[in-house]
């Protein structure tokens, strides 16, 4: 039976570059589909990959070699010294709502968009030129 | 020319990215010790939080009640993202006609299943924050966990109304309820959504103080803003 903690101390450097590689992964990718990507709705799929990677980041931040989740469940009262750093988690649980109500607006201003030019191409979006 | 500078760009955000988080190694206690003079914010909270909010989720006791006031600005984004959803969204009332779900006609067995595990998947919402200054959960997962249900009802029966009226009034009750609760802590004690834990031990469901209330409310607020975000995303009107 192996543990992520075994693991962990047996490969430390892969599963660290394989952690922050991750999340650093998804914030390129979701840049990479902002920047170039033509279709409005791809664009605010981009934001919402950000918004995951940084997430990952943040909460990777916050984990502790053989820790346990911040909560004193019964029999695990006294694993304080071990718990994980519980304020990027409540953080993180911030961000997500936000996350979300920042994709909902965007999504519904997509979609007044295409009801007004018939397309979500923003090349074909002339007047939002300047 | 354009793609190339765009990978350019891209290559030296992941480099800078990586170096900077190479730096900070993975899996180190920056907590450090718990004990009475712990120097670090995470290092208060774990030691405060059973013994003076007696509750047993600390992230829990952080989002309500340590950083009570950025939750209830966090609900309120919630509630504006939602009232500009449906105001941008507007539609007058004879555009309501030819309004419908951008849906397909789900198959007898989808619509049957969704009608046996909608309660399920409701009464787990409820579950998860009702329990959550005991369990990781708490109002934000159970109220999403409650859209979820109400979505499988959408996207599975073309005429499933959802009344707006019905939501608004759960969010208006649920978002008082939370600031009564804190001008009660202003009253009783000394700060705005002050805890004050008085009956039950650490680790009961009725625990915490206002916790679980404050919590509880959350949820309904939140399950009632994902559905009206959802209802209203799903009803488009077709194009002629």
């Amino acid at each position: 039976m192996h543990s992520f903690d075994q693991v962990f101390t047996q490969y430390q450097d892969i599963v660290t570059t394989g952690v922050y590689g991750s999340a650093i992964g998804l914030i390129i990718i979701g840049l990479y589909a902002v920047l170039l990507k033509k279709n409005l709705t791809k664009i605010v799929i981009g934001l919402s990959i950000i918004d995951a990677g940084i997430h990952l980041l943040f909460v990777a931040i916050g984990y502790i070699q053989g820790g346990t989740a911040p909560i004193f469940s019964p029999g695990h009262e006294g694993e304080i010294q071990k718990m994980v750093d519980p304020v990027p988690q409540a953080l993180v649980l911030t961000a997500i709502v936000i996350g979300f109500a920042v994709t909902a607006v965007a999504l519904s201003l997509v979609i007044r968009l295409y009801k007004h030019h018939n397309t979500s191409n923003i090349d074909q979006i002339k007047s939002l030129k300047w | 020319m354009k793609k190339v500078f765009v990978l350019i760009l891209l290559a030296v955000v992941g480099l800078y990215l990586s170096n900077t988080f190479n730096l900070i190694s993975f899996g180190d206690n920056r907590v450090g010790e718990v004990v009475e003079e712990t120097t670090t914010v995470s290092g208060y909270y774990l030691k405060e939080t059973p013994t003076k909010s007696e509750v047993a989720n600390v992230v829990t006791a952080i989002v309500v009640n340590y950083r009570g006031f950025d939750t209830l600005g966090e609900v309120t984004v919630l509630f504006l993202a939602t009232t500009g959803l449906g105001s941008i969204l507007f539609r007058r009332k004879e555009e309501e006609e030819g309004v419908e779900r951008l849906s397909k006609p789900a198959s007898s067995l989808v619509s049957t299943g969704s009608r046996i595990l909608f309660p399920l998947v409701v009464l787990l919402g409820v579950y998860v924050f009702i329990h959550g200054h005991l369990t990781p959960g708490g109002g934000f997962q159970g109220g999403a966990i409650i859209a979820t249900g109400f979505l499988l009802m959408l996207i599975s029966y073309k005429n499933y109304k959802v009344s707006h009226s019905t939501l608004g009034w759960v969010e208006s009750f649920a978002g008082i309820s939370f600031v009564l609760i804190g001008f009660w802590g202003l009253i009783s004690s000394h700060s705005f959504l002050q805890n004050i834990p008085q009956v039950g031990e650490l680790n009961s469901l009725i625990s915490g103080g206002v916790i679980p209330i404050i919590y509880i409310a959350v949820g309904f607020k939140v399950a009632a803003e994902l559905t009206g975000v959802l209802d209203i995303l799903l009803n488009i009107k077709p194009k002629k």
